[in-house]
C-alpha cells in the first residue's frame, strides 16, 4: 500500500544496484547495439550524474527500449526502466519531441482518423510508395509491422450493435479494450466478450480512452498524464464501486494498474482505487477459475506461446499458460525469450528498427523450431504489437490467448477470427 | 647524498602549503614544497568539501566569517572549475525553533556581509524535495561545494608553472640549523625520498611550516612549541546526491549539522574530537550513529540510507592558552613568525583557518617571508586563475556528457564515477604513483557505490600494461598538460588524437612500487578501511559480492609477494589496537 511517508521516486531504487551486471547481461538491447551501453549504466549509473535544472547528459538512454527485462532479472529491485523512462521524459522535456515519436505516441489518434475511411486509410499508409515516403520523411520503418485498421467497424460500433443481446448479470465485469483492440483488432474484444459472458459476467464498457503507454515510452509525459486522468474519471468511479476492470491488452492494463502511477507520481485515494480494481484479462479469469465453464472442445493442438515483456512485468506468473493448459488437447509451449524486440513503438523507429529484429530473432528462431517439430499453425502472446512483430519476424500468424480460449468454447473461428 | 637550494622551502602539500608556493612563485622566488605522502592526503582531501559562504561563522567568529566571504567570491574565479555553485540554505528545523539564533543569524550577516536571503519554506522544498517539509525557516547564503583534490592540484600545478618544484613523498626528518644560542637560524631540512628510499637535503633562506595538523611536530625539531590540537572529524557520504544544494542547521554550529552535495554524493560532517595524533583517524561508532541521527533532521529517511564510506579527517586548530572545547577554538588562521615568536630565524608557521581561506593565508605567510628575504613584489594570486578555471565552473552531469560525447563507454575503468582509461593512464603518468589511492585524488577512481569493487583489478590492469609499455592513450609530454583535464573523459583521448602531455614523467619509480599485487592489496585495504565502520544494509550486500570477487575468485589475500610494502602499507593496515575512549565525549 502506499505510504506518502516513506514513498521514494523510482530513481531512488538506484542505492539498490551492487553493479553485478545481471541486467547487463540479460539485456537483449545492449547485446544487439552498441548504441545502448546498458541498462547498468543507463540507469542507477548515470542517475548519479542527472540533475534537475541541468541539461540532460545523456542521450543514449533514448536506446533503452523499456523492455523491462533488467526489472524483472535485477536481483535487488531496481527499478531501471522506470529510471530510464523518466531520464527520457526529461530528454524530451529539453530538447523536444520528433514529429514521428509524436506520431506513435499518438496511436488512438490515429487510429480515430483511419477507422472513418479504413480501406482508403489501409491503402494510404500500406502502399510501398507511402512507406517509403514515411520512412524518407518521419523516419517510421518502412518494413515494419504497422497494423491494418478494422474495415468491418470498430469494436464500440460492434458493441452498441451486441448491447442490446449483451447477457445481463448479477456478476458484473468491466472491459478496458484498448485503442488496438478499439480500431485495429475489434475481434479480440468480441472474444473477449464471449468468454466473460460464457462465465456468467455482463459486460461493461465504459467510454475509455488511450491508457498513454505509447506517449510514456516516448517522453511525453504531460500528454500521458492527461489521458491518464481521462481514464481515472471514467474508470475511477467504476472502481470505487468494486468492479474489476479487465483488459486484454497486457501493456494497456500494466499502464493502468502500476506504470502510469509509478512515473507520473500519482498516489491519490482515486488512483489508488484504480490500480487495485485493474486486472490482465487472464490474470482475473485465473483467478476467477471455480467460475470458468469446463465445456470444452477437444482441440489438438500445440501453441508456441510467448509472454511478453509487459505482461511479465505484473509479476503475476503466466496466467494465460495456467488457462490454456485446462482445454484438453492444447500443449503450450513457453518462448522462453527475452523479447519480440518490438517493445511498442521502439521497433517503428527506422534508426531502431533493425535493434528491434535482431533482438526479436531468439523469439523468431523458437517460432520456427516449433513450426517444423510441430507443425503449428498459429503461435500466442497476449500484446499487440508483439504479435505483429512475431508475424512479422516468422510468417506465422499470432493470436491473442482469449482467442483461443474463446475457440475453446466454439465461440470463435481462430481461422477468420470471427466470433461463431 | 642529494642536495638541493632554494629561496622558499614550505613543508606540507595540503592547500595551504601549495598556496603559499604559488603565492612564493608567482612573486618570484624560487619555491621548493615538500609533502610526504600525496597532495591533498592529510586534511584537505579530508573534509565534506564545503566552500564557506561565512554563514556558518557569522555569530559565532564574524572575523572568520568576513575572511570567508571574502575569500569565497575570489575562488569562484581563480578556481572556477573546482567549484560547484549549488548555493547554500540555513534551515530551522523542529529542534531549532526554540531559539533566537534565526534572528541573530540575519542580524550577523548583515553586520559581517555574508549575503543572506530568506525565502519561503514551500520555494526551498521545491528546489530540494528531500528536505524535512517540517522546517520553519530557510535562508540562502553563497556556500558552494569545492573539490579539495582538485583544488589542491590545480594550485600545485599553477605554482608549477610559476616556477615552483614540488617533491611528493618527500618526508621532511629534521629541520637544518645554523647559529647557535639566541641566534638559531632554520636553514633548510633533511628529507627523506620514500619512493628512492633515499635521504637528501634541501637548503633555503625560508623555511615555511605548513603542515598543518603536524605542524606541531615540525616545530618541534627545532624545540619551538606550537600547540595544534588536532580536531578529529568525523564524515559519511551517500551513495548518491540527496540535495542539489548545501544544506546548514540555522543553529549555534555543532556536530553533523552540514549536508554537502560533492560530485555524485552528499556528505554530511562532522564530528570534533580532540585527539593527541593526527594520523588517529578511528571512527567510532556513536560519530556514525551522530551523523545518522542529525542527517535525519535535515533529509527524513537518511538514516536508512545507502551511506558509501565514513572517513576523518583532522583539523589543524591552533591554541595559544587552555580552551575546553574544540569549537571555541578560533577558526582563524594564525601566523607565527618564529623569529619574533622564538628567537627561530628564517622559519614560519602557519596553521588553523580553513579550506576556504587558504589563498588569504598562503598571502599573509609570503608577505611575511617577503619582508624577511627582502622583497616588494605584491601578491597577485586573487587575480590569477589557475589553470583549468577557464573551463568554468563544475556542473554534475559533465562526465556523463563527455563519456557520451566521445562515445568512450566502453573505455570505463570505474563505472560508478565514470573515470576512462585515458583518465587513470595520464594521471599516472602525470603524478608520481605510489598507491591506487593517489589515482583515486586524481580522477575519483573508486570512488562510488561499489567501492572499488569492479575498478580496482581493471586499474590494476592498466596500470600494469602502462608500466610495460602498453599504454592505450597518447603519452604526455611537454608543458601544456592540464590538471582540469584529469577530471575530464574528453581531456583525455584514446588512441590517434593529438597527444597531450605533462611536465614530468613518472618513470623513475622503485621497481616494486608498481607491483600489481601490492597495488591491489594496497587499494583494497584503502577502500575497505572506509566501508567498515558503516557496513550494513545495502553497502554490506556490495561488500558481500566485492569479497566474493577478490577473496573467493581471485584469492586476493592469498597473492605471492605478501610482504611487499609501499609507503602506505601500515597507513591502511586496520588498527586493531584497543581504543579506550569509545565513550562520546559530548553529551
Amino acid at each position: 500500500m502506499f505510504n506518502a511517508d516513506t514513498w521514494l521516486p523510482p530513481e531512488a531504487s538506484l542505492d539498490q544496484c551492487i553493479k553485478c551486471n545481471i541486467c547487463v547481461s540479460y539485456c537483449p538491447v545492449a547485446e544487439a547495439t552498441d548504441f545502448f551501453p546498458g541498462p547498468k549504466y543507463a540507469g542507477p549509473q548515470a542517475q548519479r550524474f542527472r540533475m534537475a535544472g541541468q541539461p540532460a547528459p545523456d542521450l543514449s538512454v533514448d536506446y533503452c527500449s523499456g523492455c523491462r527485462v533488467c526489472n524483472e532479472v535485477c536481483p535487488n529491485d531496481v527499478n531501471i526502466m522506470e529510471m530510464n523512462a523518466r531520464a527520457r521524459a526529461a530528454l524530451v522535456a529539453e530538447k523536444g519531441i520528433p514529429l514521428r515519436n509524436r506520431l506513435l505516441g499518438r496511436n488512438e489518434l490515429m487510429g480515430k482518423v483511419g477507422s472513418h475511411a479504413p480501406r482508403l486509410a489501409n491503402f494510404a499508409l500500406h502502399n510501398p510508395v507511402s512507406r517509403v515516403a514515411a520512412d524518407a520523411i518521419f523516419g517510421i520503418a518502412k518494413e515494419a509491422p504497422l497494423p491494418r485498421w478494422s474495415t468491418t467497424g470498430t469494436f464500440v460500433d460492434w458493441w452498441e450493435k451486441h448491447y442490446p443481446h449483451r447477457l445481463i448479470s448479477d456478476k458484473k465485469v468491466v472491459y478496458f479494450h484498448g485503442c488496438a483492440t478499439m480500431y485495429y483488432e475489434p475481434f479480440i474484444g468480441k472474444a473477449a466478450v464471449a468468454v466473460l459472458e460464457h462465465m456468467g459476467y455482463e459486460v461493461i464498457v465504459p467510454p475509455q480512452n488511450c491508457c498513454g503507454l505509447p506517449m510514456l515510452s516516448n517522453g511525453e509525459f504531460k500528454a500521458a498524464g492527461k489521458l491518464y486522468d481521462n481514464n481515472l474519471r471514467k474508470l475511477g468511479p467504476l472502481a470505487a464501486e468494486g468492479y474489476d476492470i479487465v483488459g486484454t491488452s497486457t501493456s494497456c492494463t500494466l499502464t493502468l494498474k502500476e506504470e502510469a502511477p509509478h512515473l507520473l507520481d500519482r498516489h491519490d485515494e482515486t488512483t489508488q482505487a484504480l490500480t487495485h480494481a485493474v486486472w490482465d484479462i487472464f490474470e482475473w479469469i485465473r483467478e476467477h477459475e471455480d467460475e470458468l465453464p469446463r465445456d470444452f472442445i477437444q482441440m489438438e493442438m500445440v501453441i508456441p506461446y510467448h509472454p511478453p515483456c509487459q505482461y511479465r512485468a505484473h509479476r503475476v506468473g503466466r496466467p494465460s499458460m495456467d488457462v490454456l493448459a485446462l482445454i484438453p488437447g492444447v500443449e503450450v509451449h513457453e518462448s522462453h525469450a527475452r523479447c519480440c524486440g518490438i517493445a511498442g513503438t521502439y521497433g517503428y523507429k527506422k534508426e531502431k528498427y533493425d535493434i528491434a529484429m535482431k533482438v526479436g530473432q531468439e523469439l523468431f528462431s523458437f517460432i520456427l523450431e516449433e513450426e517444423e517439430h510441430h507443425h503449428t499453425e498459429f503461435n500466442a502472446c497476449d500484446s499487440e504489437t508483439c504479435r505483429w512483430q512475431i508475424e512479422h519476424g516468422t510468417g506465422q500468424e499470432s493470436r491473442h490467448p482469449i482467442e483461443i480460449l474463446a475457440a475453446a468454447y466454439g465461440l470463435y473461428d481462430l481461422e477468420t477470427r470471427t466470433t461463431l | 647524498m642529494r642536495m638541493l637550494e632554494t629561496e622558499v622551502l614550505v613543508i606540507g602539500g595540503g592547500v595551504t602549503g601549495v598556496g603559499v608556493a604559488w603565492d612564493a612563485a608567482l612573486r618570484g622566488f624560487d619555491v621548493i614544497l615538500v609533502e610526504r605522502r600525496d597532495l591533498a592526503h592529510g586534511t584537505s582531501g579530508r573534509f565534506h568539501g564545503l566552500l564557506h559562504s561565512g554563514g556558518r561563522y557569522v555569530v559565532k567568529d564574524p572575523v572568520s566569517a568576513r575572511e570567508c566571504i571574502h575569500e569565497n567570491r575570489i575562488l569562484r574565479r581563480t578556481h572556477a572549475h573546482c567549484i560547484e555553485d549549488t548555493g547554500g540554505f540555513f534551515v530551522v528545523t523542529p529542534e531549532d525553533e526554540d531559539s533566537d539564533y534565526p534572528d541573530r543569524f540575519v542580524q550577523a550577516c548583515a553586520e559581517t556581509g555574508v549575503p543572506c536571503e530568506e525565502m519561503a519554506v514551500a520555494q526551498a522544498l521545491r528546489r530540494e524535495p528531500r528536505l524535512n517539509p517540517r522546517i520553519s525557516r530557510v535562508f540562502r547564503v553563497p556556500d558552494a561545494s569545492v573539490d579539495g583534490f582538485q583544488l589542491t592540484h590545480a594550485t600545485a600545478q599553477a605554482a608549477r608553472q610559476a616556477g615552483a618544484r614540488i617533491f611528493t613523498y618527500h618526508q621532511v626528518t629534521d629541520l637544518l640549523v645554523a647559529g647557535g644560542e639566541g641566534d638559531v637560524r632554520v636553514v633548510g631540512a633533511r628529507v627523506f625520498d620514500a619512493v628512492r628510499a633515499e635521504e637528501m637535503e634541501i637548503r633555503a633562506a625560508m623555511v615555511i611550516n605548513a603542515a598543518g595538523a603536524w605542524a606541531g611536530r615540525i616545530a618541534g625539531m627545532v624545540g619551538s612549541r606550537v600547540d595544534i590540537v588536532p580536531g578529529k572529524g568525523v564524515m559519511i557520504a551517500t551513495a548518491h546526491r540527496l540535495v542539489n544544494t548545501v544544506i546548514n542547521r540555522c543553529k549555534w554550529p555543532s556536530d553533523g549539522d552540514i549536508l554537502v552535495p560533492a560530485h555524485t554524493v552528499s556528505i554530511i560532517g562532522t564530528t570534533d574530537v580532540p585527539v593527541a595524533d593526527p594520523e588517529d583517524l578511528r571512527i567510532e561508532e556513536w560519530e556514525i550513529r551522530k551523523m545518522l541521527a542529525e542527517g535525519e533532521k535535515l533529509i527524513p529517511g537518511f538514516a536508512h540510507t545507502r551511506i558509501l564510506r565514513a572517513w576523518a579527517g583532522v583539523r589543524p586548530l591552533y591554541r595559544e592558552s587552555a580552551v575546553t572545547d574544540d569549537r571555541d577554538i578560533s577558526r582563524k588562521f594564525t601566523l607565527l613568525d618564529h623569529q619574533e615568536r622564538d628567537g627561530v630565524a628564517g622559519f614560519i608557521t602557519i596553521t588553523g583557518g580553513k579550506l576556504t581561506t587558504f589563498r588569504m593565508m598562503a598571502e599573509k605567510t609570503v608577505d611575511r617571508a617577503a619582508a624577511h628575504l627582502g622583497s616588494r613584489k605584491p601578491c597577485i594570486t586573487a587575480e590569477t586563475p589557475v589553470p583549468g578555471a577557464e573551463h568554468g565552473p563544475y556542473w554534475l552531469g559533465h562526465r556523463l556528457r563527455e563519456v557520451e560525447d566521445g562515445r568512450l563507454q566502453n573505455q570505463l575503468i570505474c563505472e560508478c564515477e565514470l573515470v576512462t582509461r585515458g583518465m587513470l593512464e595520464n594521471a599516472a603518468r602525470l603524478n608520481p604513483t605510489v598507491t591506487l589511492d593517489d589515482l583515486r585524488r586524481d580522477v575519483r577512481l573508486g570512488m562510488g557505490p561499489c567501492q572499488g569493487g569492479f575498478c580496482t583489478y581493471r586499474a590494476v590492469g592498466v596500470i600494469h600494461e602502462l608500466k610495460l609499455g602498453h599504454g592505450v592513450t597518447p603519452d604526455t609530454e611537454g608543458s601544456d598538460w592540464r590538471v582540469a583535464d584529469l577530471q575530464s573523459p574528453a581531456g583525455n583521448p584514446g588512441r590517434g588524437r593529438p597527444p597531450v602531455s605533462a611536465p614530468e614523467p613518472a618513470s623513475s619509480l622503485a621497481d616494486h612500487l608498481y607491483d600489481p599485487n601490492l597495488l591491489l592489496r594496497d587499494f583494497l585495504q584503502e577502500r575497505w578501511k572506509g566501508v567498515v565502520p558503516i557496513v550494513w544494509g545495502q553497502q554490506l550486500k556490495q561488500e558481500q559480492l566485492d569479497r566474493l570477487i577478490y577473496l573467493s575468485i581471485m584469492n586476493a589475500d592469498h597473492l605471492p609477494d605478501a610482504g611487499l610494502k609501499s609507503p602506505l602499507s601500515d597507513f591502511y593496515g586496520v588498527d586493531v589496537t584497543p581504543n579506550d575512549v569509545l565513550e562520546e565525549p559530548h553529551d
